[in-house]
């Protein structure tokens, strides 16, 4: 039983290019602790100093962004699918 | 990402860099800094830009964007895009006067050329880097106008296009966009989930998205809004420029563009101030800095000026830096303040912008009243985009026509009426 959080282009040399890695934690901030375990280095891609999300990365919780959910403090379970995309500009 | 073979003379460019950490990275077709996924910034060789980017130079070369070349980030000369810019700077009497204003000025991007938006400017110069990098796809996440832009720039070099939008988009929009043949995807979702699901796609086919791994060329094409309006004043940075925000990049390059003319030596330095306009409907820049917050808060958007409708702006923090440098003001209008701007704008100067430049003329308009923009001060506004292609959105506040038969008789006595009820 597991989520799945999808891997962006830029942090994959870190996964061994893995696009989906699987996840057994059962919120967001349990999540990336977790990748962190596997791919040490992963965390201060995402995390600042402080352990906040940094500003231009964006997650997103089954395409919804964590931040109208409840950040890093979100629930995920079996199932969920977990995307971290960088911030870009549009019109 | 894929890092396309570097030709050896990258023009007036030097390095692409982390504008969070200054990392240095590749002229390649990237984006992100690997390390924090800061946005890539193109950096320039000023010493040798200033050799050759002369008043007397500029002045001499064909009235297009492109006359501002060396800060403009192709490697070589453009392919896309020759005629791109110079638009019209227009004194706008009536309207200073209508909004109790000494000196205002129209920066008139609704007849930028070829699909009436600045945002030719932007794909100009994302299109001719992507050929250069040797891309035979573009693509793009669009509000509407940039993907009118790609479609039609890509169309007439033969570029392959997939432009990606919100599939409830004004219609307007939607057939500007499929009458060159681009590959239109319409989503099913607002904006910033077009944008997600896009830089989950650009990661994967290899295809140049102007807006995604393009988006350090493609931002900067921006710049030229700014050199224009500085030239065609006369030389001069204006002492307010209102621009409207979606992502918050023109804002900033808008800056940016006053500070490298001011670098090179080609304008005084002299103090301005940059204001953001946004719908109240979709805010969060505008929202955060009346808050005096350095950060915003993600919206779900909610307006009819949907060219702005983008809830999670990436370059919300830069633009709320360069407002409090330069002591601007973010300011929203709602949906009635907006039909409103573009009735004063058509009927004050002629000009009928779309719903973005009602927002920016009621911003405008309220920053004016409350002292803001003081009344003895003159101002910039930039209008970025053509109200023919949202016609929807003032379809109904617009007038309406009088029938009558083709009879001179019945024309005599609608007058006749209409003059009592004007008396």
């Amino acid at each position: 039983m597991s989520a799945k959080i999808r891997i962006p282009t830029p942090l994959r040399k870190l996964t061994n290019n893995e696009e989906i890695v699987e996840v057994t934690a059962d919120t967001v901030g349990g999540a990336i602790a977790e990748l962190q375990t596997r791919f040490p280095g992963i965390k201060e891609r995402l995390l600042d100093e402080n352990g906040t999300v940094r500003r231009f990365v964006n997650v997103y919780v089954n395409e919804e962004d964590i931040r109208f959910l409840q950040n890093q403090q979100t629930p995920i379970k079996s199932g969920d699918e977990i995307s971290i995309i960088p911030a870009i500009a549009g019109g | 990402m894929k890092w396309t073979v570097m030709d050896k003379n990258d023009g007036f460019m030097k390095a692409l860099k982390c504008r969070e950490c200054g990392r240095e990275y590749p002229l390649a077709a990237t984006h992100v800094c690997e390390f924090d996924f800061g946005p890539l910034e193109v950096v320039y060789d000023y010493d040798r830009a200033r050799q050759t980017l002369t008043r007397a130079a500029i002045a001499s070369r064909p009235q297009t964007m492109w006359r501002y070349r060396e800060l403009l980030p192709i490697a070589r000369e453009p392919t896309v895009g020759f005629q791109v810019g110079y638009t019209p700077l227009v004194k706008a009497d009536r309207l200073a006067r209508q909004l109790g204003i000494r000196e205002l000025w129209i920066k008139n991007d609704t007849v930028n050329y070829p699909t009436l938006s600045f945002k030719d400017r932007v794909v100009s110069v994302a299109l001719s880097r992507a050929r250069e990098l040797g891309f035979t796809t573009v693509a793009c996440a669009s509000t509407g106008n940039l993907a009118n832009s790609v479609a039609a720039n890509a169309a007439a070099v033969g570029l392959k296009a997939y432009v990606f939008i919100p599939a409830d988009l004004e219609a307007g929009k939607i057939i500007n966009s499929l009458v060159y043949g681009a590959n239109v995807i319409g989503i099913k979702g607002h904006y910033d989930e077009v944008n997600r699901l896009c830089a989950e796609i650009a990661g994967k086919f290899g295809w140049a998205f102007v807006n995604v791994n393009m988006r350090p060329y493609y931002a900067e094409g921006s710049k030229s809004m700014g050199f224009e309006i500085i030239e065609q004043l006369g030389w001069r940075i204006p002492e307010h420029t209102v621009v409207c925000m979606a992502s918050g990049s023109l804002l900033t390059k808008i800056h940016k563009s006053y500070q490298e003319f001011i670098k090179l030596g080609l304008v005084t330095e002299t103090k301005y101030r940059v204001h953001g306009a946004q719908a109240t409907g979709c805010s969060p820049i505008s929202t955060a800095q009346k808050a005096g917050l350095d950060f915003f808060k993600p919206v779900k958007p909610n307006t009819i000026a949907k060219s702005l409708a983008i809830g999670t702006p990436a370059d919300g923090f830069y633009a709320l830096r360069v407002m409090k440098e330069t002591n601007g003001t973010g300011e929203d209008v709602s949906d009635d303040e907006i039909r409103e701007g573009i009735k004063l704008l058509a009927e004050c100067e002629g000009i009928f912008a779309e719903t973005a430049g009602g927002v920016t003329v009621g911003v405008a308009k309220k920053l004016i009243a409350t002292g803001k923009i003081p009344a003895n001060d003159s101002a910039v506004l930039c209008i970025t985009g053509n109200g023919l292609k949202t016609l929807d959105a003032v379809a109904t506040g617009a007038g309406r026509t009088r029938e009558i038969r083709p009879s001179l008789r019945e024309f005599e006595a609608l007058l006749e009426v209409e003059s009592k009820i004007i008396c």
